[in-house]
Order: C-alpha cells, then sequence, then structure tokens
C-alpha cells in the first residue's frame, strides 16, 4: 500500500513537470487494490477496469516495468501502444487495462466459464466503478455469470464519483450489492477502506466461487480522494474540505499502519526507512525509463494480425524508404 | 491500342481453355449437391470435433437447432457445455466470447442477424478487432462472428443492412463472405482455424439453395485460403466483381451478356478484408473494364475501396470508368416493389456491364 501510494505521487508529479502524458491515481483506494490482490492466488485471473495497478504491485511488477509503459519506451510490454496506465502482463495473468468502461465484465464471465471448462483450481476477479454498473455490460456480464454459474469475483469500488458525477446521479438502488442480488448472484458491501475486511470478503469469496461455481458480487465502499486523472480538477465540483477529510482522516493506509503498529509488529522508524526506500527506487525507475530509446519503427506493424499482412509489409517498406530519403522530418530517437 | 491488341491475343488463347471449362462444369454436375446450410453444419461439427476448444454461443442455437437451422444436432451432438444458448444480450455473449478468447478457447458466436451486431459492435471493434495490437500480441483473440448478413426478402430496414464495408474498414478484423456451398464450408473452416477475429458474413436467402460440392471440398481437412478471391467464370470483356448473393446475380448477367457478344469476367470475391486487390487488377489489365456489385449501400461501400484500388494501381489499363452497382441509398423499404427497386437486380448488372462497354448510352450523372 505504501509502494502503491508512493508511486502514485511520484508518478502525477512526473505528469506534472511534462515527463509523462498522462496519469491516474488510486489514493484512497489501497486497500482495495492490495488486499483483494493478496486474498487471491497467482493462479487466479485479473480483469481491471484502470484504477487497480495495485494488484500488479501485489503480483510483483517492479518500479521499472510500470515506468517503461507509462514512458512508452522499447521496454514496455505494450511496445508503445496505449496511453500511460494501461499495463498488462501474460505472465502476472493481467489482463491488459483498455480504456472503455465495463467492457472487462462480460469478458471475465467469458474466461471464468473457459476456466470452469478446464477444470481448473482457479477464479477470475474482475474490477469496476461505481459508474461501471450503469453500462449495459454490466448487466449481461452478472446476468450470464448467474445463469452459466461461472467462478467470478466482481468487486465494486464504489468510490462516490464518476468523474464529476456522484452516485446520486448514477442510480437510486441502493447501492450496487442489491443489483448482484437481482440477478441471483450472492453479494456483500464491505468497507472498502478496511483492509482486513476487504482481505477477508475476497478470501471467502474465492472459496465460494472456485469450490461451488458461483459468482459472487462485492461493492467495496471507499472515496476516489485524488482527481479523476491528470487531465481532471475535482475542486472543480466537489468541495475541497469533503476531499481533505476524506484523504486525512479515512486514510487507509494509515488505518492500517497504526494497527500493525499497536501490535508492535511496524514502527515509525520501519514506515520512515520503507517510505525513503521506495521512493529512491521509483525515482530511478523514472530517470531510467526516460532514457531508454522508444519501440523501433517495425512495432507499428506487427500484432494487427497474428502474422504480418502484405499490405502492412509494403507499407512498412514504404514508410523505411521515406524515412531514409527524409530524416529531417522524423524524430530523431525512434530506432529502425 | 495495346488493350486492343492484348485482348484480341488473349481472346484466342481463351479459346483454347473455354472447352475445358465446360468440361468441368459437366462433371461438376454430376458430383455430390450440398446446400448451404448444411456446407455450414458440417464445417462447424467438423472443427468442434476436431478440436475440444471450438464451442458455439448465440441466441437459439441449441435447442432450438439454430434460428436458421445452422446449428442442427449440435447440441444433441456436444452438449449445453459446447453449444450455449444465450440470453437476450447481444453486447454481453460478445464480450463474454472475447473474454473465453482471451482465456484461450475458440468461441463461434452467432449474430441472429448482423443487424444485431450493432448492440455488439464496440466489443467486436474495440474487444476483438484492437486488442492484439493494444496489448502487444500478449491478447489474441481467436474468435468468429458469424450470422445472416444483408438483406433477405420482406424483412425491412432494421433486418436488411449489409455490413461488410463497415466491418471490413477496421484494421485487426478479417471479413469473408461465401456464396456458395464450396465456400461456406472453406471459408468457415478457415475462420474457425484462424487466430485472429474473423466476421464471417452468410446470407440467408442462399441458406436453402444447393450447389455441387467435389470429394476434395466433403473432406474433414478441406480449407480456403483467407484473402483469395475466386474466378468464377473467365471472360474478356468486362470484370465484374461481386459477393455472397450477387455473385449468383453476377454469373446469371454474364449468361445474358453473352448472348449479347460481351463476355464478362466474374470475380467472387469471397474474402473483403483483406480484399484479393492482385486478382481484381489482374483481371482488369486483362479486361480494361470494371463493374463492382454489392448489395449494400453504396457511399463508403465496398465498390468505392475497389474502384479507389484499381484507380490507385492499374489506372493505365481503364478503358472506361469503374461503375459501382449498389443498393439504393435509402433504408430497406418493406413492400415487394419497393424492396425490388431497393436491390440490384441481374438487369442492373447487366445494363451497367453495356455502359462499360459502350454499348448502350451513358447515365446522367446523378447524385
Amino acid at each position: 500500500m505504501v509502494t502503491l501510494q508512493t508511486m502514485d505521487t511520484i508518478f502525477y508529479e512526473a505528469q506534472r513537470q511534462g515527463r509523462i502524458s498522462f496519469y491516474v491515481t488510486t489514493i484512497g483506494e489501497e486497500a482495495i487494490n492490495i488486499a483483494s490482490a493478496a486474498a487471491v492466488t497467482s493462479d487466479d485471473f485479473v480483469f481491471p477496469q484502470y484504477r487497480e495497478p495495485g494488484v500488479l504491485i501485489w503480483r510483483g511488477f517492479t518500479p521499472q516495468e510500470f515506468a517503461s509503459q507509462c514512458f512508452g519506451n522499447r521496454a514496455d510490454y505494450g511496445k508503445g501502444r496505449q496511453m500511460p496506465i494501461h499495463y498488462g502482463s501474460n505472465k502476472h495473468k493481467y489482463f491488459t487495462v483498455s480504456s472503455t468502461i465495463a467492457t472487462q465484465i462480460p469478458q471475465a464471465v467469458g474466461a471464468a466459464y473457459s476456466l470452469k471448462m478446464d477444470k481448473k483450481d482457479a477464479c477470475v476477479v474482475t474490477y469496476f466503478g461505481d459508474g461501471g454498473t450503469s453500462e449495459g455490460d454490466f448487466h449481461a456480464g452478472l446476468n450470464f455469470a448467474a445463469v452459466t454459474e461461472a467462478p467470478v469475483i466482481f468487486i465494486c469500488r464504489n468510490n462516490g464519483w464518476a468523474i464529476s458525477t456522484p452516485t446520486s446521479d448514477q442510480f437510486r438502488s441502493d447501492g450496487i450489492a442489491v443489483r448482484g442480488q437481482a440477478y441471483g448472484v450472492r453479494s456483500i458491501r464491505v468497507d472498502g477502506n478496511d483492509a482486513l475486511a476487504m482481505y477477508s470478503a475476497v478470501h471467502t469469496a474465492r472459496k465460494m466461487a472456485v469450490n461451488e461455481h458461483r459468482p459472487i458480487l462485492i461493492e467495496a465502499v471507499t472515496y476516489r480522494v485524488g482527481h479523476h486523472s491528470t487531465s481532471d480538477d475535482s475542486t472543480k465540483y466537489r468541495p475541497a474540505d469533503e476531499i481533505e477529510w476524506w484523504r486525512m482522516a479515512r486514510d487507509p493506509v494509515t488505518r492500517f499502519r497504526k494497527w500493525i503498529e499497536s501490535n508492535g509488529w511496524w514502527s515509525g522508524e520501519a514506515e520512515t526507512q520503507l517510505r525513503s526506500s521506495i521512493r529512491s527506487q521509483l525515482l530511478l525507475a523514472i530517470q531510467m525509463a526516460e532514457k531508454v530509446e522508444k519501440p523501433p519503427v517495425k512495432e507499428l506493424f506487427t500484432d494487427v494480425y497474428d502474422d504480418l499482412p502484405s499490405n502492412l509489409r509494403e507499407q512498412e517498406k514504404l514508410l523505411r524508404e521515406t524515412i531514409s530519403r527524409h530524416p529531417q522530418d522524423y524524430p530523431a530517437d525512434v530506432p529502425h | 491500342m495495346l488493350g486492343i491488341v492484348r485482348q484480341k491475343v488473349l481472346g484466342q488463347s481463351l479459346q483454347k481453355v473455354r472447352p475445358a471449362v465446360s468440361l468441368l462444369r459437366s462433371y461438376s454436375s454430376a458430383a455430390k449437391q450440398m446446400t448451404v446450410r448444411e456446407a455450414l453444419n458440417s464445417a462447424l461439427d467438423e472443427e468442434m470435433s476436431a478440436d475440444p476448444k471450438v464451442f458455439l454461443m448465440g441466441e437459439e442455437v441449441g435447442e432450438y437447432q439454430g434460428a436458421y437451422k445452422i446449428s442442427k444436432g449440435l447440441l444433441e451432438k456436444y452438449g449445453p457445455e459446447r453449444v450455449l444458448d444465450t440470453p437476450i444480450t447481444e453486447a454481453g455473449f460478445t464480450g463474454i466470447g472475447v473474454g473465453a478468447a482471451y482465456y484461450g478457447l475458440k468461441p463461434v458466436v452467432e449474430f441472429m442477424t448482423f443487424n444485431f451486431s450493432m448492440q455488439a459492435i464496440d466489443h467486436i471493434i474495440n474487444s476483438a478487432a484492437k486488442s492484439n495490437y493494444m496489448s502487444a500480441g500478449q491478447l489474441s483473440v481467436p474468435l468468429v462472428f458469424r450470422g445472416p448478413n444483408g438483406a433477405a426478402a420482406g424483412v425491412g430496414a432494421q433486418h436488411s443492412q449489409c455490413y461488410a464495408a463497415w466491418y471490413a474498414s477496421c484494421p485487426g478484423l478479417k471479413v469473408l463472405a461465401p456464396y456458395n456451398s464450396e465456400d461456406s464450408r472453406g471459408l468457415l473452416k478457415a475462420a474457425i482455424r484462424d487466430p485472429d477475429p474473423v466476421i464471417f458474413l452468410e446470407n440467408e436467402l442462399l441458406y436453402g439453395e444447393s450447389f455441387p460440392v467435389s470429394d476434395e471440398v466433403l473432406d474433414s481437412s478441406f480449407c480456403l485460403p483467407i484473402g483469395k478471391a475466386k474466378i468464377e467464370r473467365e471472360g474478356k470483356d468486362v470484370t465484374i466483381t461481386a459477393f455472397s448473393k450477387m455473385v449468383g446475380y453476377a454469373l446469371k448477367a454474364a449468361e445474358i451478356l453473352e448472348k449479347d457478344g460481351i463476355d464478362a469476367e466474374v470475380i467472387n470475391l469471397r474474402s473483403i478484408r483483406p480484399l484479393d486487390r492482385s486478382t481484381i487488377n489482374t483481371s482488369v489489365r486483362k479486361t480494361n473494364r470494371l463493374i463492382t456489385v454489392e448489395e449494400g449501400f453504396p457511399q463508403h461501400g465496398v465498390g468505392a475501396e475497389i474502384c479507389a484500388s484499381v484507380v490507385e494501381e492499374s489506372f493505365g489499363y481503364l478503358d472506361a470508368p469503374v461503375e459501382r452497382v449498389a443498393g439504393a441509398d435509402v433504408p430497406m423499404p418493406y413492400a415487394a416493389n419497393l424492396e425490388r427497386m431497393a436491390v440490384p437486380q441481374v438487369e442492373d448488372i447487366v445494363r451497367a456491364a453495356k455502359r462499360a462497354c459502350y454499348r448502350s448510352v451513358p447515365l446522367a450523372a446523378a447524385a
């Protein structure tokens, strides 16, 4: 959780400094991210929305790997194809973030159905916000999961805001948990800022999903302390003191820290040490990522299809010829 | 000038070819007959049998045996885990199909008609088509979307649109349009085996039509290459491109034109994306005249792309402007007389071919 918080602070600043073009923070939702990741296994598949990098942190994604994606450099697993924070990693079973809202929900159900067909001892976890539950995909996905008895855990981060739309303008139902029930999916509402409660709920949900082949919906109530993204200034549509109150009095990381300190497992020095070590790692990662060259020209054309088709091979050839004839019109730092 | 000389030379060599073609025709009429419906059903059956990862999902595909009976007998043979009757949500089951494909299964997703695929177009384009690229090869989508496309008979505007041009404009998708039973078998098998998302555009009115199929086509390993068009009828005077039902119309038009001394070459596109530009251009360089035929709306249609391709690559070979024969630029009307006028008929193709050959007064420029 400390890593996530620190990463958010540093990468957000990097965007403000113009070093990366865009960033999305997870401030206020660290407990949801980390506790849910800890409660499932590395065999389980994750279909994120875009505010769950903490799950990747838990699974072992390094600061360098995060930075590479944000800078879209040669080391980016995404080959520079997407905006920052669109992480994806096959080896961590974390499906690539796609900007479209709620599309991951029926996809997660499909993958869970496939896991069931393969008789695997694993489930799928998918995340979405309160806004995402208005999309048609949410309803189709939940309905389908119930009918096909798919082992999938739906985690709704009800953080009160969908960019500037508060939940009172998003729905008039009693939150999200009742919707799951309406579709025949066992649902529960949890305090999303209580790391232990999140862990406990997801842990039990996983057992039910895998052993009983059933979907579970967890509504984690929390607050989006940060802006929607670096393109947003949330003080324009909500009071600054509301944000501050949630940031200070309801910080999930502080809450967990106080608990482990009170049990004698943590201390102020350990905290300071941890924070400063993570901070240096992240700053170094950014510095290095900035220097790494961008993906080569050939990556413009690959992966459209499984094989490179002839029309794209021709286009690539034409592009290379044009670059060699007019090098002054093309950036010097794109390798060939 | 060169074109005329070449035509004479080619005409002589084609005379030698002609008898062989008619021999083939008489041979094939003795071969087995198969309806397009049977062709699709057998292709699905064989691919599901060969690969346990292939499964079928869609509305009415199971218990009802398929809205058009294409999946007849499959539920009984493979069980409800591999033939899924879905709830009524195209957006939902398309997303689910994509998720299953991400994991490694090979779904065949049926749309009752491609008009209903509009409900799911976000998943088709933004989840299926672009995922391999956006994830840099980590998420592949070996998925087939199939169902009837284009006009049927008397089904009105919301059930009659042709989506070939819409899907074919999107990189990341492959778009196929079979005409006869051989096409249906070979292309569906190729689509299911292909690792990329494929849009497979069938035609409701062709389902019941019977075509001769050779033993090679009936073999379970039979497969047609994606991206290759077929020359259904060789000719030297004018090239007519078509796909799906319009191939049948183009062939009928060619027979009528033959009586008037015009020898038309009919190309069955088979694959809209990737488009077989090489076969089309080679044909136009031979005949020097081109008519494109499609049922769909004219603006930004398949014919527009073919015309652009020929103008870019074979401009010097054209002896006449390229003409597009397409559906009327109106939502499909219901009344039978109006519907008939909204879709190309054989006479429209004949007249267009004659105009290209300077055999009739050209149309005044129309909007």
